[in-house]
């Protein structure tokens, strides 16, 4: 593999709290020097002038829906979207068709995303056998095989006894639970309750639906020890809660997504089935506390849920849609426009949010120094640009986000030293 | 004629709901006559979409095509091919390919009418969606009460029953308002939806806290289901909280109007008297949902642009 040097970049290293000007050269997948001038003969030459050279950018929350639902997409197609959003690793999540819930299931998707040879894929193994909420997985052997964390996500565990179990013995293996929390005998709803789902005549979910069930959770991590990391976190209440366990010292650790910090629950206005999600596009209120817990710290994480579905699935009526939204290459945009140019975070706070931090709940490590692997992301935070679905090079399009006018995208995507997304115009 | 469909009241405006309304008074003397036939759609095909089932509704706006000469087709869901799986997108498309002038749709999901008018050419009617809109109904209810008080400025209307799973509610929460009416709610608080008071609308829970001073009078039916659901104990306490009886309805002015948009469980949500009282407008409701959709189906295939 050709040396390669990353010029004239601003180095921003969460670990270290700061962004500095510094060129980075990188021989054989590794980072070997990180100087404020490095000449470099006979090396590839990237030149990151006015840009950000960032950690490998890792999104902990994405469908790859492989195997089972190769239609909506596939380990290749979604680790292709996964670099062009910036992102040199995904987490992918375990409701796939068979469940992750065997070790077989976890080697398949590792087997593949070698083949596809774009970003890293850290399976999430299933919580219970099935994701049904009853049997717990063999946690042992899907940690062996290659599983980051554990959850069921997109089919809550309804019973607290379960929940209880899986944090005490997920505890022993040292890795986190990820709990899509929602008590499903409140959520029978196809978007938010409230005045949009009043005056639309589509039935809510309440915010109540997720606070319960994050109360719940946190008990329940506060009882166990176990490592609880909540998922999409949508609510007012769910913020409080998560930032009031923190302070007890509870271990959590709580992501959010693009959609989340961005949309209320007007952007189903008009039945747009691409804001059709879970949990749903929450009111003024929600946002602006997802806002505030990722400012003050309570919400650690920036994930995208990436939720591909094909669009005859999508285009049809709203209370029939799928819930779910592709996110992996908005993600970016969406976080330098929203929140940093937005004035919620700096750019060291939102780049580890969407790297360092997520890198620690899941036990991984992403630093910017001589001998780290070299995964990074540079960022180009002046870019401006609008969303076109159609360029979109997930399987599927369902993005509420078409038209958008967003500033910053990334422009490089290196994993092991490898440069997987040239520049776009 | 400015809108193309008519798929709800919420942005519709008002200068629309006017046009609507006018052309229902020379409609409504065709259905008087005694050859209630004029030719002005001839030629045009009228499609009727029902997936849901409805008596009332389907026959009155069969009949109002019918009075124009439009040819209708009429498909209900257990008929067409959704049980064989296709889409409504699908479907929009033959429906499209098979020449029809105008659709109107009864579908039990909110949004379904906006999903067919994206994917066709022609003017879409809402026939009711889930519990989102019904439109036409909600023009009948504000043809029906101008006929009798064309000045509607400070009418006290209240509404009481399911408004949770109302569409006709809706519409007429979006739609009266305007009109100047005073528009209250009476329900059971599991059956309110969320945020109802910021629509302008003033929420009660008991009857008689809403019935003093109300002109007007409009009672929903009540869905069995809502005891299955847990939003009501059972029918029995609800008929004897929320009934619209002769004692309740003394409470309103003595001209108070008795509407419901039908069909009508006597017993259970208004008494039988009430129902066949001299105050009922039950009737004329019918008569003028004729007229409102032959208006309704005029305008939207012949009164563009004029």
């Amino acid at each position: 593999m050709m040396d390669l040097l990353i010029r004239g970049g601003t180095v921003v290293d969460p670990a270290a709290g700061r962004a500095y000007e510094s060129d980075v050269l990188i021989k054989d997948g590794r980072v070997a020097a990180v100087e404020k001038k490095i000449t470099a003969r006979g090396a590839r030459v990237l030149d990151a002038a006015g840009k950000l050279v960032t950690p490998g950018l890792i999104d902990m929350h994405v469908h790859l829906r492989e195997p089972g639902q190769e239609h909506k997409e596939t380990v290749a197609s979604g680790t292709c979207a996964a670099v062009r959003g910036g992102f040199t690793a995904v987490a992918a999540m375990p409701n796939t068709d068979p469940a992750a819930d065997r070790p077989e299931v976890i080697r398949y998707v590792l087997e593949r995303a070698r083949e596809a040879g774009r970003a890293r894929v850290y399976p999430v193994g299933a919580l219970t056998v099935g994701s049904r909420g009853k049997e717990l997985t063999e946690m042992g052997a899907l940690r062996e095989a290659g599983a980051a964390a554990f959850s069921d996500d997109g089919r809550p565990v309804a019973g607290a006894h379960v929940m209880r179990r899986a944090l005490e013995y997920a505890r022993m293996l040292g890795v986190p639970v990820i709990s899509h929390c929602e008590d499903l005998s409140l959520a029978a709803g196809v978007m938010h309750e409230g005045l949009v789902s009043t005056m639309l005549g589509l039935k809510g979910t309440p915010a109540a639906a997720e606070d319960v069930a994050v109360a719940r959770d946190l008990i329940l991590a506060e009882m166990t020890g176990g490592r609880l990391h909540v998922a999409h976190v949508s609510t007012a209440g769910a913020v409080r809660l998560v930032r009031e366990a923190k302070a007890r010292g509870v271990r959590v650790t709580a992501e959010a997504t693009p959609h989340h910090f961005t949309l209320t629950d007007r952007a189903v206005a008009g039945f747009d089935t691409n804001a059709k999600v879970n949990p749903p596009l929450r009111a003024d209120a929600d946002v602006a506390a997802v806002r505030e817990g990722l400012a003050d710290g309570t919400i650690d994480v920036i994930a995208t849920d990436h939720a591909p579905h094909a669009a005859h699935e999508k285009e049809v009526e709203f209370d029939l849609a799928p819930f779910g939204l592709v996110g992996l290459e908005t993600a970016v945009g969406l976080v330098f426009t929203e929140l940093v140019a937005g004035g919620v975070l700096d750019v060291v706070t939102a780049v580890a949010k969407l790297s360092t931090n997520p890198a620690r709940v899941l036990g991984l490590s992403r630093t910017i120094e001589p001998g780290a692997v070299a995964d990074l992301t540079v960022i180009d935070p002046e870019a401006v640009w609008t969303v076109n679905r159609a360029e979109l090079v997930s399987k599927s399009k369902n993005t509420p986000f078409h038209g958008f006018k967003l500033k910053g995208l990334p422009c490089a995507t290196i994993v092991g030293g490898e440069v997987h997304l040239a520049a776009r115009s | 004629m400015a809108v193309r469909h008519l798929l709800g009241l919420a942005d519709m405006p008002a200068a629309a709901i006017n046009e609507f309304l006018e052309n229902a008074l020379p409609m409504k003397q065709i259905i008087s006559r005694d050859i209630k036939k004029v030719p002005t759609l001839r030629g045009k095909t009228v499609i009727t979409l029902f997936y849901e089932p409805s008596t009332r509704t389907r026959m009155s706006f069969e009949l109002a095509a019918k009075y124009l000469s439009a040819d209708t087709v009429n498909v209900s869901a257990s008929a067409s091919s959704t049980s064989k799986g296709e889409s409504l997108a699908d479907t929009a498309r033959t429906v499209a390919a098979l020449g029809a002038d105008l659709v109107v749709l009864r579908h039990p999901c909110a949004g379904a009418p906006h999903l067919l008018a994206r994917l066709v050419e022609v003017p879409v009617v809402n026939a009711g969606d889930g519990m989102h809109e019904h439109p036409t109904q909600a023009l009948l209810d504000l043809f029906t009460l101008r006929e009798r008080r064309p000045d509607l400025e400070g009418l006290k209307l209240v509404i009481i029953g399911d408004i949770l799973h109302s569409r006709v509610a809706r519409s007429n929460i979006w739609c009266l308002p305007r009109f100047g009416v005073d528009v209250h709610v009476a329900a059971p608080p599991t059956l309110v939806p969320a945020g109802l008071a910021a629509l302008g609308v003033t929420v009660h829970d008991r009857p008689e806290d809403a019935l003093p001073g109300a002109g007007a009078v409009m009672v929903l039916r009540l869905q069995r289901e809502r005891q299955q659901e847990g939003l009501i104990p059972d029918v029995r306490e609800y008929a004897r909280l929320y009934a619209l009886n002769s004692e309740r309805l003394a409470l309103a002015r003595p001209d108070a109007y008795v509407m419901h948009p039908g069909p009508m469980n006597r017993g259970i949500e208004i008494a039988p008297d009430v129902a066949d009282g001299a105050c009922a407008l039950i009737t004329d409701q019918v008569t003028n949902g004729v007229a409102v959709r032959m208006a309704v189906l005029y305008l939207l295939m012949l009164g563009r642009g004029e």
